[in-house]
């Protein structure tokens, strides 16, 4: 039969029976829907998440004292933390494709001063850091290698700590107190919004690392060291770079551990997507039992529709038809029937994603990729479920068909 | 007789069949040798009372189904070794068919419903579907009725979108299964006179019946019994089925006066 022809006998039937065909159709309607809404979720937040981790720097390299694990086993108890600023400065000398290099020594304080006081987690760092960072300043200057090697009492401070001790937006050239060390606020950076975690990037204040440590840790002791390369290209042999010239410096002989950890942002990107889409697979999954029990729908109404019209399909076999006609006529009608239930889900999967967007604020994401991926789903849930009903229509014997009551 | 497969006009070619139907452990032997010749332009009526094979015959002839012993020729084509698409095609392009029962498709309109067996053409012929279906709905006096569903037409003139249906195709051969099973006396004349038109036209008719009313129309009847041919011979009084429905309907109105 000629495929124009095909489209109008499968189309007329489907419209002959609006109401069934639509109860029919709601199966699909509502799987497709959920697989949409389910999906967008899931690559709403993965987006959200690449977003944040882009935004914590570029090809950025971490250096943690903790010892990598060996086997599952962490190798932590004989390597206790050593990562110094020294160490930090050897790679910023001797590293030769690290671009920007940082130790950052973390110390949560009270800040006072401006309109009253804050508690906020200063970090030492060197003025590399707001590269490594890529942390734009809105007002004053990011302080220099000279306010390091001289210890300076100057800082930077985030937005959130700008907004609250000076409201008036008249932070730079203000004192500050943190502890007991008096500053001077040269600086407030852009807003950076918040981490993965949910924590507020904004909520800190910048140091010189000489002066923190000295003046306010005093430990030896950093917490990591951050690093960059210019070209994403260089990142693991960079990463190989800093290990070979750390455990030089930590002086371990070759059988030992590692006694810090190297990460680059690339691995953290895909730690976190692994994750998320683990989460998008199984929300996938859970609401494709919804398709899949509209399939079952189609299959059973297919199956009553074949046997209800027994004596057309031996008539249609008796003038001519060949089985594979009406195999294929009813193929057509199944696939037909899902396909527009999968249009009408993508429509309500849209919707209800953005419905699900506005009511709780959650990034969600329906790229055309997904919708020809449930448009793709419905489609073969119907061929694969309109088969055995339409085998069974292919099969009849027309003398039989034709005298069925 | 010699076969003689050359002949152009010998349409059906029926030697020796026999169907046995297989029932658990029991067969049913419901053909037991029918031999059947059937000229190009010959309406033959088929009689017998039920369970004399007739319809089991029909089947066979018109290719929904096949001999288990004997041979088969329809225009010189061997139908028994055809398998089941090959069916299909035969019965598309050669026989029309007719049923008791009309068995058009509901809420489909008598021109669709005309329509259906052109959908599986397959000589790659090139026609506007529409339009020939038309003219044979103009054929058998329902030229006014295209676009009426079967449940808007009487019976008569649902019989009528079924042999419309059954021309339509051009086919070598209309067979007719008790085509005036579910009609009143009337319209079982009317379908008749219009059998006998188009039989006139050149069309080949075999009629399955079991009331001799009808077999009167025929030029020839072939009797069955217990799965043989009983009888085959012309008919001798031919009625003209036109003028015995005006008389029939005189008739009723004289009554009702």
């Amino acid at each position: 039969m000629k495929t124009s022809n095909l489209i109008r006998v499968a189309g007329v039937s489907i419209l002959k029976n609006k109401m069934r065909t639509l109860l029919t159709m709601l199966g699909i309607i509502i799987g497709v829907g959920a697989v949409i809404v389910m999906v967008a979720i899931g690559e709403g937040a993965q987006s959200q998440i690449e977003q944040q981790i882009q935004s914590l720097g570029t090809n950025m390299l971490i250096v943690t004292p903790e010892a990598a694990s060996q086997g599952g086993v962490s190798m932590g108890a004989q390597s206790r933390p050593r990562l110094t600023t020294e160490d930090a400065e050897v790679l910023a000398s001797e590293a030769f494709l690290l671009a920007h290099v940082s130790p950052v020594i973390n110390s949560f304080t009270q800040a006072v001063g401006g309109t009253g006081n804050w508690r906020t987690s200063v970090l030492g760092v060197s003025p590399d850091y707001q590269q490594i960072r890529d942390w734009a300043l809105g007002e004053g200057v990011f302080f220099d290698e000279a306010a390091v090697r001289s210890m300076r009492r100057d800082v930077v401070i985030g937005s959130t700590v700008a907004e609250n001790l000076f409201p008036n937006g008249d932070a730079v050239g203000q004192r500050l107190r943190l502890r007991d060390v008096p500053v001077t606020v040269i600086g407030v950076l852009e807003p950076k919004g918040q981490t993965a975690g949910g924590n507020d990037m904004d909520d800190t204040i910048l140091a010189p690392y000489t002066m923190v440590q000295t003046r306010m840790a005093g430990r030896q002791f950093i917490g990591q060291i951050l690093a960059s390369t210019s070209s994403p290209d260089d990142l693991g042999p960079a990463q190989e770079e800093i290990r070979q010239i750390l455990r030089d410096t930590h002086g371990l002989a070759p059988n030992e551990p590692d006694d810090f950890t190297v990460r680059n942002q690339g691995e953290l990107a895909d730690a976190a997507q692994g994750m998320t889409q683990v989460m998008t697979l199984l929300l996938a999954s859970i609401a494709s039992i919804s398709l899949l029990v509209g399939g079952i729908g189609i299959m059973n109404i297919m199956l009553v529709s074949v046997t209800e019209r027994t004596r057309e399909i031996g008539l249609r076999l008796a003038v001519g038809a060949r089985g594979s006609d009406v195999m294929v006529q009813f193929l057509v009608e199944s696939v037909v029937m899902s396909l527009a239930g999968g249009v009408f889900g993508v429509a309500l999967g849209v919707a209800g994603g953005q419905t699900i967007a506005a009511f709780t604020g959650w990034n969600t994401l329906v790229s055309p990729a997904t919708i020809g991926l449930a448009l793709g789903f419905a489609a073969s849930v119907g061929i694969f479920f309109g088969f055995y009903p339409a085998r069974r229509a292919a099969r009849m014997d027309p003398i039989e068909a034709l005298r069925y009551e | 007789m010699e076969p003689d497969a050359g002949d152009p006009q010998r349409l059906i070619e029926a030697r020796h069949i026999e169907r046995v139907f297989r029932m658990g452990r029991t067969e049913v032997r419901a053909l037991r040798g029918v031999d059947l010749q059937v000229q190009a332009g010959e309406l033959v009526a088929i009689m017998g009372a039920s369970g004399s094979g007739k319809s089991t015959l029909m089947n066979i002839l018109g290719c929904l189904d096949q001999p288990t012993r004997g041979s088969y020729r329809l225009e010189g084509t061997q139908v028994e070794t055809q398998d089941r698409d090959e069916l299909a095609d035969i019965r598309n392009r050669k026989i029309g068919f007719v049923f008791q029962g009309f068995n058009l498709l509901p809420r489909t309109s008598a021109l669709e419903n005309v329509e259906l067996p052109l959908l599986y053409d397959r000589s790659g012929r090139r026609f506007n579907s529409r339009r020939v279906a038309a003219e044979a709905l103009d054929r058998v006096g329902l030229a006014d009725r295209m676009d009426h569903d079967p449940s808007e037409l009487s019976g008569g003139q649902q019989q009528r979108v079924a042999i419309a249906r059954a021309l339509v195709t051009g086919p070598s051969l209309v067979l007719a299964d008790e085509p005036t099973g579910n009609l009143d006396s009337v319209t079982s004349l009317e379908i008749m006179a219009l059998f006998q038109e188009l039989h006139a036209e050149g069309v080949t008719f075999l009629i399955v019946t079991h009331e001799s009313e009808v077999s009167r129309y025929a030029e020839r009847i072939v009797e069955l019994r217990d799965g043989r041919v009983t009888r085959d011979a012309p008919v001798q009084d031919r009625g003209d089925a036109r003028d015995d429905a005006a008389a029939s309907l005189d008739a009723e109105w004289t009554a009702v006066a």
